[in-house]
């Protein structure tokens, strides 16, 4: 039985399209894709993202808990959040998630909706030994997300928060239409814009607000679809599309979260560490489609006669009217600039690796 | 709710077919496929001269999220495809019976024309 947000009657009274997604039942677009993509990119957005998981790890040994799990530096300020990946031993990756620092010895993790009961499996089958509080709050917590260039000066009509003030990656606590909420500078559009956690009782009450002055702000209601376009087009990866127990961090252009220079052991570190020392075989890249055709997960990449690559998440980019795609090339052939093919339905189309974000002009911070 | 013509034939893909005066078939996607799939931004419409079989791919939609093939509803020769959709794939959204129209077939029999899905079996089929 799949679950409900507690945004679900919203969703459906917009005349929304429902569809299951990670056991919820969510509005996957509410108008159109390309309409809702070009609203968060030319003003602004309002996604119901209740679907997430939250985890919070509470206590004296929170830090060196996920210190040990986490591939990225955890020992940021209160009040600071960062990326990471948390791998297997085998360097695959079990997820890759936003945690946010709410004090010296509190977390709070976002994973995946659709990585919630292994994560949570994952993450208490490692606290054994750490004197620290694990709680799984991911039904209690709502998540909205208001995204796009005038995120700000929308938001600000909510809040007595100074918005202006925060920084990218960086959250305070503060009141939202009312309701008590973790307003934090993240988002996963390429975009300014603004997370807000709130109980799942308030969800109602900070949707409103926001709908409520839709026709003065024209903020959009952006469903699942649009979410999608929006992180491809900015080169963002997506679990269960382009990473995965079988990809590497390293593999993913995510060496950046991998904190192998700092001497901090974590799960993985011995497999990925010599991954950099022999070279990675293969590396995502971005992809461009030069002929006509979309390319999608699954789409095979050949160099010649030499299948070289798999296409692992695609798209036409809504804000730049072409196909684009992430994928894995053999390293040979992954440089930018280099001529391949991808196969669609039985056709040979000319595609190139370009660099990513394929669109450069958000107005992320 | 979306529409069904009574005047038109369906397949189990989803695609109407209405007989034209000189025997040919057009062919095209139907309301509830077009909103089941969302926008249409890329159509591949090369079957243009092909002898088909029914039920065979004979070109393909793109929507953002997803792609779709369509299918012959008959078998016979393709003699005309919507090139106007080209430069305009919305059309397939917009006018799916008018001017979003895919394909023209002339059968190699008129006998299966009668075998396709009536008005009311496709609503059935289409659980409306």
């Amino acid at each position: 039985m799949d679950k409900k947000t507690p945004l679900f009657d919203r969703h459906v009274a917009l005349g929304a399209r429902i569809e299951p997604f990670a056991g919820y039942l969510m509005p996957i677009q509410y108008s159109s894709v390309i309409n809702e993509h070009l609203a968060v990119r030319r003003n602004a957005g309002i996604f119901d993202l209740s679907h997430m998981g939250e985890f919070r790890v509470k206590g004296p040994q929170a830090q060196s808990f996920l210190d040990m799990l986490l591939t990225n530096n955890v020992d940021v300020e209160p009040g600071k959040a960062f990326y990471s990946t948390m791998c297997y031993p085998d360097a695959g990756i079990v997820d890759d998630l936003i945690v946010y620092r709410i004090s010296r010895e509190e977390f709070l993790m976002v994973v995946n909706a659709a990585n919630l009961e292994k994560d949570w499996a994952w993450v208490t089958s490692h606290a054994k030994g750490f004197d620290f509080r694990l709680t799984n709050e991911s039904d209690e917590i709502a998540l909205i997300a208001v995204q796009g260039p005038k995120a700000q000066a929308i938001a600000s009509k909510f809040t007595e928060t100074d918005l202006e003030v925060i920084p990218y990656y960086a959250h305070v606590s503060g009141k939202v239409a009312g309701v008590d909420a973790l307003i934090a500078r993240t988002g996963y559009t390429g975009e300014d814009g603004f997370e807000f956690y709130v109980a799942a009782g308030d969800a109602a009450t900070v949707w409103d607000a926001v709908m409520a002055d839709a026709p003065n702000s024209g903020i959009v209601p952006i469903g699942l679809g649009a979410r999608d376009t929006l992180r491809l087009e900015v080169g963002y990866v997506l679990y269960g599309n382009d990473i995965d127990h079988t990809t590497t961090p390293l593999e993913a252009k995510l060496g950046w979260v991998v904190k192998l220079a700092s001497g901090k052991d974590f799960i993985g570190r011995e497999v990925l560490a010599r991954q950099k020392e022999e070279g990675l075989g293969r590396n995502l890249v971005g992809l461009a489609v030069e002929g006509k055709g979309i390319i999608r997960h699954g789409t095979e990449v050949f160099s010649g006669d030499t299948r070289v690559g798999i296409v692992t998440s695609g798209t036409l980019a809504p804000a730049l009217g072409t196909a684009v795609g992430l994928g894995y090339v053999s390293k040979a052939y992954a440089k930018t600039g280099t001529s391949l093919e991808a196969v669609i339905r039985g056709n040979r189309i000319p595609i190139t690796i370009v660099k990513i974000p394929f669109y450069t002009k958000g107005s992320r911070r | 709710m979306s529409i069904v013509h009574e005047n038109l034939r369906y397949t189990q893909t989803h695609e109407w077919v209405r007989r034209e005066a000189d025997g040919s078939v057009t062919m095209g996607l139907t309301d509830y496929a077009q909103h089941q799939m969302g926008e249409i931004v890329m159509v591949d419409n090369s079957g243009m001269g092909r002898d088909v079989r029914r039920g065979e791919p004979i070109g393909a939609l793109e929507a953002v999220k997803t792609a779709e093939d369509f299918y012959a509803p008959v078998d016979g020769k393709v003699t005309a495809v919507n090139t106007q959709l080209e430069a305009d794939p919305g059309l397939v959204n917009s006018d799916c019976y008018g001017a979003g129209w895919l394909a023209r077939i002339a059968p190699a029999s008129p006998a299966q024309y009668d075998e396709l899905l009536t008005a009311e079996q496709y609503r059935k089929l289409a659980g409306e």
